[in-house]
């Protein structure tokens, strides 16, 4: 082979292996990109209908509702202008607490509830999570922890 | 007192990074001998100045000094000695001290080693891991002082996030570290050579061990955050594509393919500037990862933004690190040239694929963890990319690699003709998926065609990997370091991935609401839990379930999960209960009182889990095996004579 065409073959060989790894990429895309939604925005109808998406907010002092001696539980989540009702079936993570923030991901039902697959309280003490915080318009404290 | 000295020291260290930096690379460029022996001693100087300063805040921490506004932040009266140490890199501050003296410490050791390298490159390298030093230095004095004072001094301390307080996690950091700073080590090689101009088989193979030392201590410490992450924060993942993970996940890749491009480089003076490209990629990556993870950026782009001083500060760092190690590349790299062929069946094609399928799933990952980012600062909405799309862009790449890692061990350089190797080969491969359907049929009744395949690759990369010993040993051949090195590293390669394939595959986990009295049954084990009582620890209360787990009526163990309140307040802890085992582990995770007698608990059964952190810990281990290989040892000069002329 002379050198041209080995060169040639090489620009082929990578733009193959790139276009393979973009192709890759764009599938895996397709189905796994989460969207983050605040409660006035599912109200408004932003939030895709039948699909997955994450919404978030603070969880409303003494809305949190256990269904005696099961795993359901409902809570409200709202970012202080507008309010949904979430439900749960599991074990709520150690920084669950009402009025702190909170991440849910799941589908939003016919009747307007947000059933919930997924409770993430995603944050320490001393800060919120980031969509959280930003859909209340609020400075977050920027404490970093791993 | 101590702490000003601290901060006192640090200073005087930044000043001694700035002499380090100038004299080795003035006195390099100027043939000035007496500029690079001082370039010399400045690294001795840095080193000891950093350590003292790295001593002043761990001594502010033991003696629980809270006028310190970091100690007062991190730290509590009642924290135990071990955790008020490792609170020193608990936090942001402490952590880019932490980084500065592991890169102090690396730079010593390689001042320490590089007698046999010719002068002028020696200072290169010690000059350009001078600039790093001031980079972070300056960062820390300008922007985030450990060393501040709190006026009036808090009476009491916020304590340590309760989460960091255990043992994993306290040696995670540190080890991580000398993982992600050890690469700072092939960066500066990789600039000196390439300002430079010549790269040849002893720079190569001076790279090498520095490299594997860097990348098996970011292997053990990736380990030890997946298995942190397992049992402490208590829902029994093992990896979850976090881009805390990614974040030291994606150097690890870049030195993967590294080390093995310096194998070529050494070998057949091939891929020259791509292994350079790799090195500055590599160290790059680890600066990006600390900086993902320290900065704020990945809790919030604006809030990182609120506070420009650290923002812009980081932004420029690492752009003239990176922008500039690849301006001095581009400008470079052309004038290395590798000079030879191979065959297709070579292993030099082998280790192309190699690095290859490495680079396509470190940039898949990369765009994966990135794109969320530039989606939320360009305000095109708030999105997060799910697992599944890391999962997906992972394993495609991976399941060719593994098929190739196989043949590629017993493949010859240049000419590559397998001859006798094709028969142990074929055993290999034959043994690989009889086991495999063996596993999946005979153990778990299964054989999905992935799982199959799973098992099948791993058996073939353990098998293809012992075959190489054996036959050297029949054929009474010599068995060196590095060949040894290889075959444990692949080894502990293919038994993660059979732990990975077997606990993705058969792995249950289910949630319960139960009373004490009451049972549940998950993968044929009953778990009863049998009664729930208080708990005192050192700094905290908390509550202590007894589980206790039978088989077809035979008792199996006792787990005892907990849930604890730490005495400095804040959100209660989940410690779970587990019983190890090498088919599998038992997993129980205690959750809320739910009334009615009630209480949450979160059961797993986890198949094969603990080979994926064996593996880990075989790859690390094979790569301290090559890494102290006698070749590494031989100084240069004494095979001068064998080198490979680089520059035509």
């Amino acid at each position: 082979m002379t050198p041209r065409r080995k060169r040639l073959l090489a620009v082929v060989a990578i733009l193959a292996g790139v276009g393979a790894a973009t192709a890759l990429a764009m599938l895996a895309f397709q189905d796994n990109l989460l969207y983050f939604y605040n409660p006035s925005q599912v109200l408004a109808g932003d939030a895709p209908g039948g699909r997955t998406f994450r919404i978030g907010g603070m969880v409303t002092e003494g809305s949190l509702q256990r269904t005696e001696g099961t795993l359901q539980v409902r809570f409200v989540v709202t970012d202080y202008q507008h309010s949904i009702p979430v439900r749960y079936e599991g074990l709520l993570p150690d920084l669950f607490r009402e009025g702190q923030g909170v991440i849910a991901h799941g589908k939003l039902t016919a009747s307007g509830e947000f059933a919930a697959d997924e409770v993430l309280a995603k944050h320490d003490e001393n800060y919120m999570p980031p969509e959280v915080a930003e859909s209340l318009h609020t400075p977050t404290p920027a404490r970093v922890s791993e | 007192m101590i702490p000003e000295l601290g901060h006192f020291a640090l200073i005087l260290a930044l000043l001694l990074s700035v002499a380090q930096a100038v004299f080795n690379l003035g006195g390099a460029a100027r043939g000035n001998m007496a500029w690079m022996a001082a370039g010399r001693s400045a690294v001795v100087g840095q080193f000891v100045f950093v350590a003292l300063a790295f001593g002043s805040l761990a001594w502010a921490f033991i003696q629980r000094d809270f006028s310190v506004v970091y100690v007062a932040t991190n730290s509590h009266s009642q924290l135990p000695l071990f955790y008020r140490i490792a609170a020193v890199w608990g936090a942001h501050e402490g952590s880019l001290l932490l980084w500065s003296l592991c890169l102090a410490g690396w730079t010593l050791a390689v001042a320490a080693c590089s007698g046999s390298l010719e002068a002028p490159f020696r200072s290169r390298v010690l000059g350009f891991l001078g600039l790093i030093s001031i980079g972070f230095q300056l960062f820390m004095l300008t922007t985030s002082n450990p060393f501040k004072r709190l006026m009036p001094a808090a009476s009491e301390g916020l304590d340590l996030n309760p989460l960091l307080q255990d043992f994993a996690l306290a040696v995670h950091p540190p080890i991580l570290y000398l993982g992600y700073v050890g690469f700072s080590v092939a960066f500066a090689f990789a600039c000196a050579t390439l300002l430079e101009g010549r790269l040849d088989a002893a720079w190569a193979r001076w790279t090498r061990p520095w490299t594997l030392a860097a990348w098996l201590f970011l292997t053990i410490g990736i380990a030890l955050g997946s298995w942190w992450a397992y049992y402490e924060l208590g829902w029994g993942g093992w990896w979850f594509w976090d881009p805390v993970e990614n974040a030291s996940f994606m150097p690890w890749l870049a030195g993967t393919a590294l080390i093995h491009s310096l194998a070529v480089t050494e070998k057949r003076g091939l891929f020259k500037s791509w292994t350079l490209l790799l090195a500055v990629s590599a160290f790059s990556l680890s600066l990006l990862g600390t900086f993902l993870v320290r900065s704020g950026v990945l809790i919030s782009v604006h809030a990182f933004a609120t506070d420009p001083k650290r923002g812009i500060f980081i932004l420029a760092f690492l752009t003239i690190v990176i922008g500039g190690a690849l301006l001095l590349y581009a400008w470079r790299a052309p004038r290395l040239k590798s000079a030879a062929g191979f065959e297709v069946t070579a292993r030099e094609s082998f280790l192309l694929f190699n690095n290859a399928f490495l680079v396509a799933a470190l940039g898949l990952i990369l765009l994966g963890t990135l794109y969320p980012l530039f989606m939320d600062a360009l305000e095109l909405g708030k999105i997060s990319v799910g697992p599944p799309y890391f999962e997906l862009v992972f394993l495609v790449p991976m399941l060719p690699l593994l098929a190739l890692l196989g043949v590629g061990m017993h493949a010859a350089w240049k000419r590559g003709l397998l001859g006798s190797a094709r028969n142990r080969l074929y055993a290999a491969a034959g043994l690989g998926i009889g086991g495999a359907l063996l596993i999946g049929g005979a153990a778990y009744g299964d054989l999905r065609p992935m799982t199959t395949l799973g098992f099948a690759l791993a058996l073939w990369v353990m098998l293809s990997a012992l075959a190489i010993p054996l036959a050297r040993i029949r054929a009474r051949q010599p068995l060196p370091a590095a060949v040894l090195g290889m075959v444990v590293a692949h080894f502990g390669i293919g038994l993660a991935t059979l732990g990975i394939t077997g606990v993705q595959s058969f792995k249950v986990e289910k949630d319960f609401a139960l009373a004490v009295g009451e049972a549940a049954q998950i993968a044929g084990y009953d778990f009863r839990f049998a009664a729930i009582r208080d708990v005192q620890g050192p700094n905290f209360i908390g509550v202590e379930a007894d589980i206790v787990v039978t088989r077809e009526g035979s008792p199996v163990t006792v787990l005892h999960p907990q849930k604890r309140l730490y005495n400095s307040g804040g959100n209660p802890m989940t410690e779970a209960g587990i019983e190890v085992g090498a088919a599998r582990d038992l997993f129980a995770a205690l959750g809320d009182e739910l009334g009615q007698g009630r209480w949450s608990l979160r059961l797993q059964y986890k198949p094969l889990i603990r080979y994926i952190w064996l593996g880990a810990i075989l790859v690390a281990f094979g790569g301290l095996i090559a890494a102290l290989d006698r070749r590494y040892r031989v100084p240069a000069q004494a095979r001068a004579g064998e080198t490979v002329p680089a520059t035509q």
